[in-house]
C-alpha cells in the first residue's frame, strides 16, 4: 500500500514538473493552481501526515494600501461575524499598515495566525487543546477548551481572539461559540476538501498571497520562497513560521 | 450558565424515574420526520450510541483531518437530514423546542453540548461544498 | 514559655453568626457576578481580546501567592526551629489552605467554560505550566491537611516537622510555578524575565504575613483573647523586611529592563506613563510605591508601630500596595502593546496594534475577584478555627516569648 502510494506520488510529481510552468502562469487564477491541489491531496479517509506542511508567503509590495479583501473573504467564509464592539470582536486576520521609522517607507499586510513550527500557544495550553495538526496547521480544539486565554497571553502576534458573547449563524465547517478561543485555520476545510487554498488567498486580486505546502520543493510557495528574500515576523523567537512576508 | 443549569438538574432523571414509578406518564417525544433512506445506523443503536459515534468521529475530524463524506458519523450530516422546517420552508434550529435533538435529549434532561459552537440548520452553502468534495474526492489525484 | 492551650472559638455568639452571615452574603454576590459574566459572555467586563486577563486574575493569583505565604509562618517553626512561631503554626496553615482555595475559585469561575472543569482535570498538556500549577496546588492542599493533622494530633507530632519540610519546599517550588505564568511567556516585553519566580516568592512572603497579621489581630481581639506585643513585633519586624526585599526586587527587574533599548519602550510605559501607560504609571508610583511599599514600611521600623492600630495599618497597605503590584504586572503588562513589527511604526491596524490599550475594570470582575476570593477564603478560616483548635488560648508574652521574663523579677 505504501509502496504503491510513494509510486502514485512520484508519478504525479513528474506529471507536475512537465506542467509546472503552466501551472505557474496559471497560478493567479483563484482554485486552478493544479500543482497545489495535485500534492496536497489525500486518499479520503486518511489521516493528514508530516509530509505536507502548510505555509503562506505575503508579499507586502504587491499588498494594495486600503484594500481588506481578505479580512472580509475570510470573515465571510468563516463566519466570523463582528458586532460592532472593536474590543472584544473576534479578528481572524487584520490588515497593519506599518511605516518605518528611520526611512519613512510604508507598507502594509495582513497579519493573522502564523502557524508556527513551535507554537507557544501549544505549549502553554493546559488542556492541550491547542495543538498542532500534523500537517502544521494549529488549531484549538473547542471542545475541550476551558477558555483560560493563557494561549492568548502567550501568542506573539496577537492572533487569537477569545469569545466574549453568544453566536448564531456560525458556518457549518467552522464551528465557534462563547467561552472558547479561536483563530485562522488556514480555511482547514477547503485544504481537507483538496481545494489547496484559503479563502483570503482567494479573494486577493492583487495575487499577494500564496499558499502551499512549504515541504513540496516544486510548490509556488516554496519556489518563491527558495528565489527571492523573504522574512518571518519576530523570528528572534525562532518559532520558525508557517507564514512568511516578502518586502518588509 | 445554562450548562451549570443543566448540571444542576442532573436531578431530573430520577425525578423522572420517580414520576413513572408514582404511575404518572411522561409521552414520549415528538420530533419531525427525518429526510433520507435510512440513518447511517440502526435507529436502536443510534439511541444507544450517537454520543460515542459523535464524539469519535469529532477526534478523527479535529486533529486527523477527516471529513466530507468521509466521516460516517458527522453532526453535520446529522442536521442536514434531521432538521426540521417551518411552513415557509425555513430550516428549524435542530435544538429548538420540539425539534430533533431537544424533545429527546428534553425527555432524558441531559443538557447538549454540541450547539453552543455547531451551527444548528444546515447550510445551503454548505451543499455545494459537499459536491465540491465528492468531486475532488472522487479524483483524490486531481489533476491527472 | 508556658506549653500552649490550643482551643475552638465559641461560635456560638451573635457576632459569630452576624460574620458569617455578611461574608456568605459578599461571597454570594460574588457568585452572581460569576454567573452573570458567564451568562452575557466576557463583553460586559473589562476584559477585551487584548487584555485578556483582568481583576479577577489580579485578586486570584494575589490570593494564591498569599496563600503560599500564609504558610511561611508555620515554615518559620518548622524548617528554621523558632519556637516563638510554633504557636503561631497551626493558623497559618489554615489560612494557607483558605487563600488557596479562594484563588482558585475566582480563577476558576473566570474561565469562559467553567463548567468544563472537569476538562481541566481529565486532559493535561504536561508542559503547560498552568498544567504544572494544577499538580502543584493539589499537592499543597494535601500536604498542609497532613501537616495540620500531625500538629494536632499527639501521636502524629513527631511527623509535623518533616511534613513542614516538605511543606515549605512545596510552597517555594508552587510560587515559583506561579510567578512563571509569566515569567515564561516570550511573547510580551514586561514579562519573559526569569526573575518573576524569585519576586513572585518574596511578593508571596509579604501578602501571606499581612494577611496573616490582620487575621491574626483582629480574631483575637473580636475573640477577647490575649494578644501579647511580642508576637506582633516579631510579625510586623518581619513584614518591614520582607517588603524592602519586594522593592529590591522591583528595583533589579526593571534595572535590568533599562539596560536594554529593547525594553525601554515598556520601562517608559509602567514608570513614566508614556504612550499611554499613565494609568500604570500612577498606580505603580502612588498605590504600589508609596502607599504600599514606603509608607508602611516607614510605619513599621519607626516608634509609630508601637501603637497596634498602626500595625493593623500598615499591613492592610501592604495588601493594597500587593495588590497594586499585581495589578501592574498582569493588567500594564498586556496593556503594553506587543512587539510585532520592532523598529517600525504602526499607522493603522485592524486590530489595535501598537496602540496601549485602555482598561476599564468593571464592578462583576472586581465583585468576582475580592467578594468571592476574599470572601470564601475568610469564611473557610471563620469556620475552621470555630470547629478545630488552631487558636491559642492567649499569644500574651509569657506563653510565646521564649526570652520572656516577669516584669517582676527584673
Amino acid at each position: 500500500m505504501a509502496a504503491s502510494k510513494e509510486m502514485t506520488d512520484q508519478s504525479r510529481r513528474s506529471f507536475v514538473k512537465q506542467t509546472a510552468a503552466g501551472a505557474a502562469a496559471m497560478s493567479v487564477v483563484p482554485g486552478v493552481i493544479l500543482y497545489d491541489v495535485a500534492r496536497a491531496a489525500r486518499d479520503p479517509g486518511d489521516a493528514v501526515t508530516d509530509r505536507t506542511r502548510w505555509g503562506m508567503l505575503i508579499d507586502a509590495n504587491k499588498c494594495v494600501d486600503g484594500c481588506t479583501d481578505c479580512v472580509t473573504a475570510c470573515h465571510e467564509e468563516n463566519g466570523v461575524h463582528q458586532l460592532g464592539r472593536p474590543a472584544t470582536d473576534a479578528q481572524w486576520i487584520r490588515k497593519v499598515h506599518l511605516r518605518d521609522k528611520q526611512t519613512g517607507r510604508e507598507y502594509g499586510i495582513p497579519v493573522m495566525c502564523q502557524h508556527c513550527e513551535h507554537p507557544p500557544c501549544v505549549d502553554v495550553c493546559p488542556t492541550g487543546s491547542s495543538f498542532k495538526r500534523a500537517d502544521g496547521i494549529v488549531l484549538v480544539d473547542k471542545h475541550i477548551c476551558i477558555g483560560c486565554r493563557y494561549c492568548m497571553m502567550a501568542c506573539p502576534y496577537k492572533a487569537r481572539s477569545f469569545i466574549h458573547e453568544d453566536v448564531t449563524g456560525q458556518a457549518v465547517h467552522a464551528p465557534r461559540g462563547k467561552g472558547t478561543v479561536e483563530s485562522c485555520t488556514f480555511c482547514i476545510h477547503k485544504v481537507d476538501a483538496g481545494e489547496g487554498t484559503t479563502a483570503c488567498v482567494q479573494a486577493c486580486q492583487h495575487d499577494a498571497l500564496v499558499f502551499g505546502d512549504l515541504n513540496d520543493p516544486d510548490s509556488r510557495i516554496s519556489r518563491e520562497l527558495a528565489k527571492y528574500p523573504s522574512r518571518q515576523l519576530r523570528a528572534d523567537l525562532r518559532l520558525n513560521l508557517g507564514v512568511r512576508y516578502r518586502n518588509i | 450558565m445554562r450548562a451549570i443549569l443543566g448540571q444542576l438538574f442532573l436531578l431530573g432523571p430520577m425525578l423522572i424515574v420517580g414520576s413513572v414509578v408514582a404511575g404518572d406518564r411522561v409521552s414520549l417525544p415528538k420530533y419531525p420526520q427525518p429526510v433520507g433512506e435510512k440513518c447511517v445506523e440502526p435507529a436502536d443503536i443510534m439511541r444507544r450510541e450517537h454520543m460515542n459515534f459523535i464524539l469519535h468521529q469529532r477526534d478523527e475530524t479535529v486533529y486527523k483531518g477527516i471529513r466530507g463524506i468521509t466521516a460516517k458519523h458527522s453532526l453535520k450530516d446529522c442536521i442536514d437530514c434531521h432538521a426540521g422546517y417551518d411552513e415557509q420552508g425555513k430550516a428549524m434550529p435542530i435544538n429548538a423546542k420540539g425539534q430533533f435533538c431537544e424533545s429527546c435529549h428534553n425527555y432524558v434532561a441531559v443538557s447538549i453540548d454540541c450547539f453552543g459552537c455547531h451551527r444548528t440548520t444546515p447550510d445551503e452553502i454548505n451543499k455545494m461544498r459537499q459536491l465540491t468534495v465528492k468531486f475532488n474526492q472522487d479524483r483524490p489525484y486531481g489533476g491527472e | 514559655m508556658k506549653p500552649v492551650n490550643f482551643t475552638q472559638i465559641e461560635g456560638k455568639s451573635f457576632g459569630y453568626w452576624a460574620l458569617l452571615g455578611v461574608l456568605g452574603a459578599i461571597t454570594l454576590t460574588g457568585f452572581v457576578a460569576a454567573m452573570y459574566m458567564e451568562h452575557h459572555g466576557h463583553y460586559v467586563t473589562g476584559m477585551t481580546n487584548q487584555i485578556v486577563w483582568g481583576m479577577p486574575h489580579v485578586f486570584a493569583v494575589y490570593l494564591i501567592i498569599a496563600a503560599s505565604g500564609a504558610l511561611n509562618i508555620a515554615s518559620i517553626a518548622s524548617v528554621f526551629g523558632k519556637a516563638a512561631y510554633e504557636p503561631l503554626a497551626p493558623l497559618s496553615a489554615l489560612l494557607a489552605i483558605a487563600l488557596l482555595t479562594g484563588g482558585l475559585v475566582v480563577l476558576i469561575l473566570d474561565l469562559g467554560r467553567p463548567d468544563r472543569l472537569i476538562i481541566a482535570m481529565t486532559y493535561w498538556n504536561l508542559k503547560s505550566i498552568f498544567a504544572w500549577n494544577q499538580l502543584l496546588y493539589n499537592g499543597f492542599f494535601v500536604i498542609v491537611i497532613l501537616y495540620i493533622w500531625f500538629m494536632m494530633e499527639k501521636r502524629m507530632r513527631k511527623y509535623s516537622k518533616v511534613a513542614g519540610m516538605i511543606a515549605f519546599i512545596w510552597r517555594l517550588i508552587l510560587t515559583t510555578g506561579t510567578g512563571s505564568i509569566f515569567g515564561f511567556l516570550v511573547a510580551r516585553q514586561s514579562y519573559d524575565a526569569a526573575i518573576m519566580a524569585p519576586m513572585f516568592i518574596m511578593m508571596s512572603f509579604v501578602a501571606g504575613l499581612a494577611i496573616y497579621i490582620l487575621v491574626l489581630m483582629i480574631a483575637y481581639s473580636w475573640t477577647g483573647r490575649e494578644l501579647g506585643d511580642s508576637v506582633l513585633r516579631r510579625l510586623k519586624n518581619l513584614l518591614a523586611v520582607f517588603i524592602s526585599a519586594v522593592l529590591y526586587f522591583v528595583l533589579v527587574y526593571h534595572l535590568t529592563n533599562l539596560y536594554a533599548a529593547e525594553h525601554h519602550g515598556i520601562e517608559a510605559f509602567i514608570l513614566l506613563g508614556k504612550n499611554g501607560g499613565s494609568q500604570y504609571s500612577s498606580i505603580f508610583w502612588g498605590l504600589q510605591i508609596l502607599i504600599g511599599s514606603v509608607v508602611p514600611t516607614i510605619i513599621l521600623f519607626s516608634s509609630l508601630s508601637s501603637q497596634r492600630l498602626m500595625i493593623g495599618i500598615a499591613s492592610a497597605l501592604a495588601v493594597l500596595g500587593g495588590l497594586a503590584q499585581m495589578y501592574v504586572i498582569i493588567i500594564g503588562g498586556q496593556a503594553y502593546p506587543l512587539d510585532i513589527f520592532p523598529g517600525m511604526e504602526i499607522v493603522n491596524s485592524g486590530f489595535m496594534d501598537g496602540m496601549s490599550v485602555a482598561y476599564s475594570t468593571s464592578l462583576p470582575e472586581i465583585i468576582l475577584g475580592a467578594g468571592m476570593g476574599f470572601g470564601v477564603a475568610l469564611i473557610m478560616v471563620v469556620i475552621g478555627i470555630s470547629v478545630l483548635r488552631f487558636l491559642p488560648q492567649s499569644l500574651a508574652d509569657e506563653i510565646v516569648d521564649p526570652h520572656y521574663v516577669a516584669k517582676a523579677s527584673s
